[in-house]
């Protein structure tokens, strides 16, 4: 029951789960707290995909079994990405709070209504 | 010397569509740009917005000259497979020249050459380094249309995103933040569901390269079946959010009526992009004859896209601004379109492409038109109320009248023949009421909304509150009619345009010559190339006699 593969799919679920939850809260602080959460599941879930080894080898080494290695260098550029993405998006979360004074996704406080010239249908500049 | 240079272009065309963008966009970062300056403005910075602009409008001239080129060369049904690092497929990544990818990158470049001329009409100088991003988004949208690889199909839409995410801020303003703020979060969340589907297809099937997994995956049975039927579907929940298909269309109204004129009339190219993965994975991959993951997706697709057609346009019914307007036609545009790929016959593939030509730079052409009417109107800007009289009421107004027409599928223009094709196509198939009925109410219903906005447009007027001289220069006035004249250019050439969406869509279906080609220093489609990875060696490997199962393995497929 409680084998490698168990424990692996279990908490690549945890962490999905609890990326989630956090993604569906209205703030932008927990917002970017879930996408990474969410990264970090997906980037082990890519990993997991090579299958499970133990006592592999990474790379070509001899004639014994060598774990797999294309999910490694996928993995890298997830990361690569993953790091870049999140770097944006915490700037632009700030820079947003910056403006609207507020650090609700939305860009104001709930409830609060904004004017016609700030709701952002007005697409002209 | 110009042979030699063709000859090299001949042998690299696929890699200098995505390298001449990039080279350009690094360039233009090396010129720097400070930013916040008038475009009249003299001196130092003034000379080198001057070369900026230049050096981004060449380049653009350049990549549309290179992409008629791809069109010309793919029309002879000639497949140019090109390996990056000279690795062969599958191992290595290709990028692959086939009808659909050079289609693909022309139509992006007809609507690149306009929107830059418009935005070089001072656009680009409300914020720091529209070019530059602008030339990265090139980058993005070419390799991700070029590319035969679908984990490299991922990293040019992380290209082309996060150059989108940056000109969706362009001239910056508390809406584009707040609807900014929105479109990066989905759009992470979908890379994540991407990268998910893509593992998931690589677990079972052990490839990547799309010409290899269309094989591989024809070949499934039972669990890894279903393994690989879930990742059909969660691939198309990201490219449905890239679409906008109904139930994820829901941020594209708000975000293109918030983006500035020229990034809204680019993105018209964006939903592209996710009609354009369907089509490769969807139509392919998980197409017709895939043996048991046959038309995985139908089942979702074609409702999912004629709703999406319908809500469209009734979002557009009852928008308050022109932008929405537009943006909600997109969104019902883009249905229109998917409900001819949904299909799954070669007929309705090549109407829905052909349609997609059209419909894209009609987009383009009315979200231009949007913000020059909104200046022309003073402080009402696009908000379908009553306000003063635009100053060139019969320039716009034809203008209008073009777009509206042509978006409605009125004939002669080419959105009355793109559904004329979609109508035929499904003339012999089931679903035939359903389309015909969405496709031609939605023609209605989109006709009312743009005559209704006209008619407040031009209509009902009031006095003028004095002179208001935004949004007359001739240069700014081009672009629209540049891609007026693309949609005549459209109907015009309809027969050649037909035979080449049809030969593609043929071209497409046959997934063996394609992946003959690709696979072909493999040994083409026959020769077991790769499999879910299991740790042996493969059993052309010298040292290969096939090995005992390797008991060190805790979990096999």
């Amino acid at each position: 029951m409680l084998s490698m593969e168990w424990l692996v799919a279990t908490g690549i679920g945890l962490v999905t789960a609890t990326g989630i939850y956090l993604l569906l809260r209205g703030r932008t602080f927990p917002v970017v707290l879930g996408l990474s959460l969410l990264g970090y599941a997906v980037n082990v879930f890519i990993f997991v995909m090579g299958r499970l080894w133990t006592d592999a080898p990474p790379i070509l080494v001899g004639a014994e079994p060598v774990a797999d290695p294309l999910p490694q260098a996928l993995v890298l550029t997830a990361i690569v990405i993953g790091f870049a993405t999140t770097g944006f998006v915490v700037e632009l979360a700030l820079r947003s709070a910056h403006e609207s004074g507020s650090d609700h996704v939305d860009g104001h406080e709930p409830g609060v209504r904004l004017g016609a010239d700030q709701r952002g249908d007005g697409g002209s500049a | 010397m110009s042979g030699a240079v063709l000859a090299f272009w001949g042998q690299h065309a696929p890699v200098l569509s995505v390298l001449l963008p990039s080279f350009t966009a690094v360039a233009l970062l090396l010129l720097g740009d400070q930013g916040g300056l008038s475009p009249q403005g003299g001196g130092h910075e003034g000379q080198r917005l001057a070369w900026r602009r230049r050096l981004s409008f060449a380049s653009a001239l350049l990549g549309l000259v290179m992409a008629a080129a791809l069109v010309a060369r793919a029309s002879s049904g000639e497949l140019q497979v090109y390996e990056l690092g000279e690795w062969p497929a599958p191992f290595g990544i290709v990028l692959v020249l086939d009808r659909l990818s050079a289609l693909m990158v022309l139509l992006t470049y007809a609507v690149a050459v306009p929107v830059l001329a418009y935005a070089c009409g001072g656009w680009d100088t409300h914020g720091r380094h529209f070019h530059t991003i602008f030339h990265f988004q090139l980058m993005g949208l070419s390799g991700a249309f070029l590319t035969g690889d679908l984990f490299n199909l991922f990293v040019f839409f992380e290209v082309l995103l996060i150059a989108s995410y940056v000109l969706l801020l362009h001239g910056r303003g508390g809406a584009r933040l707040r609807m900014g703020v929105h479109y990066v979060v989905l759009n992470l969340t979908a890379s994540s569901l991407f990268l998910i589907g893509l593992a998931m297809l690589y677990a079972v099937t052990g490839t990547l390269n799309m010409a290899d997994a269309a094989l591989k995956v024809a070949a499934l049975q039972g669990q890894e079946l279903r393994l690989a039927q879930s990742a059909a579907l969660v691939l198309l929940v990201v490219f449905g959010l890239k679409a906008a298909l109904v139930p994820l269309y829901f941020w594209l109204p708000g975000t293109y009526a918030a983006a500035s004129a020229p990034v809204a009339a680019l993105f018209a190219i964006m939903t592209k992009v996710g009609v354009y993965a369907i089509v490769r994975v969807h139509w392919v991959i998980f197409g017709i004859d895939a043996g048991q993951a046959s038309l995985t997706v139908q089942p979702w697709l074609l409702p999912a896209a004629l709703l999406t057609s319908v809500l469209g346009v009734l979002g557009a019914l009852a928008a308050h601004t022109l932008s929405r307007l537009v943006a909600y036609l997109t969104v019902s545009s883009v249905g229109t379109i998917v409900a001819g790929v949904a299909l799954f016959t070669p007929q309705a593939l090549s109407a829905a492409l052909y349609y997609t030509l059209h419909s894209t730079v009609v987009m383009a052409g009315l979200f231009l038109f949007v913000e020059l009417a909104a200046a022309q109107r003073g402080v009402t800007g696009d908000r379908l109320q009553p306000a003063p009289q635009v100053h060139e009421p019969v320039l716009l107004g034809v203008m209008m009248l073009f777009g509206a027409a042509s978006a409605a599928g009125l004939p002669p223009l080419p959105g009355f023949l793109g559904k004329v094709m979609l109508l035929q196509s499904a003339a012999d198939l089931v679903a035939r009421v359903w389309v015909w009925t969405v496709v031609l109410g939605v023609g209605f219903l989109t006709l009312l909304g743009l005559a209704r906005a006209g008619i407040i447009l031009f209509w009902h007027v009031q006095p003028a509150d004095g002179a208001n001289p935004a949004g007359r220069s001739a240069r700014l006035l081009a672009a629209p009619w540049l891609f007026m004249g693309m949609t005549v250019a459209l109907a015009a050439a309809a027969g050649p345009v037909k035979a080449y969406t049809d030969a593609l869509a043929q071209q497409i279906t046959d997934k063996r010559g394609y992946a003959g080609v690709v696979l072909a220093r493999q040994g083409g489609p026959d020769q077991p190339t790769t499999r879910p990875y299991d740790g042996r060696r493969a059993p052309t490997a010298p040292a290969a006699a096939p090995s005992a199962p390797d008991t060190r393995q805790e979990h096999r497929p």
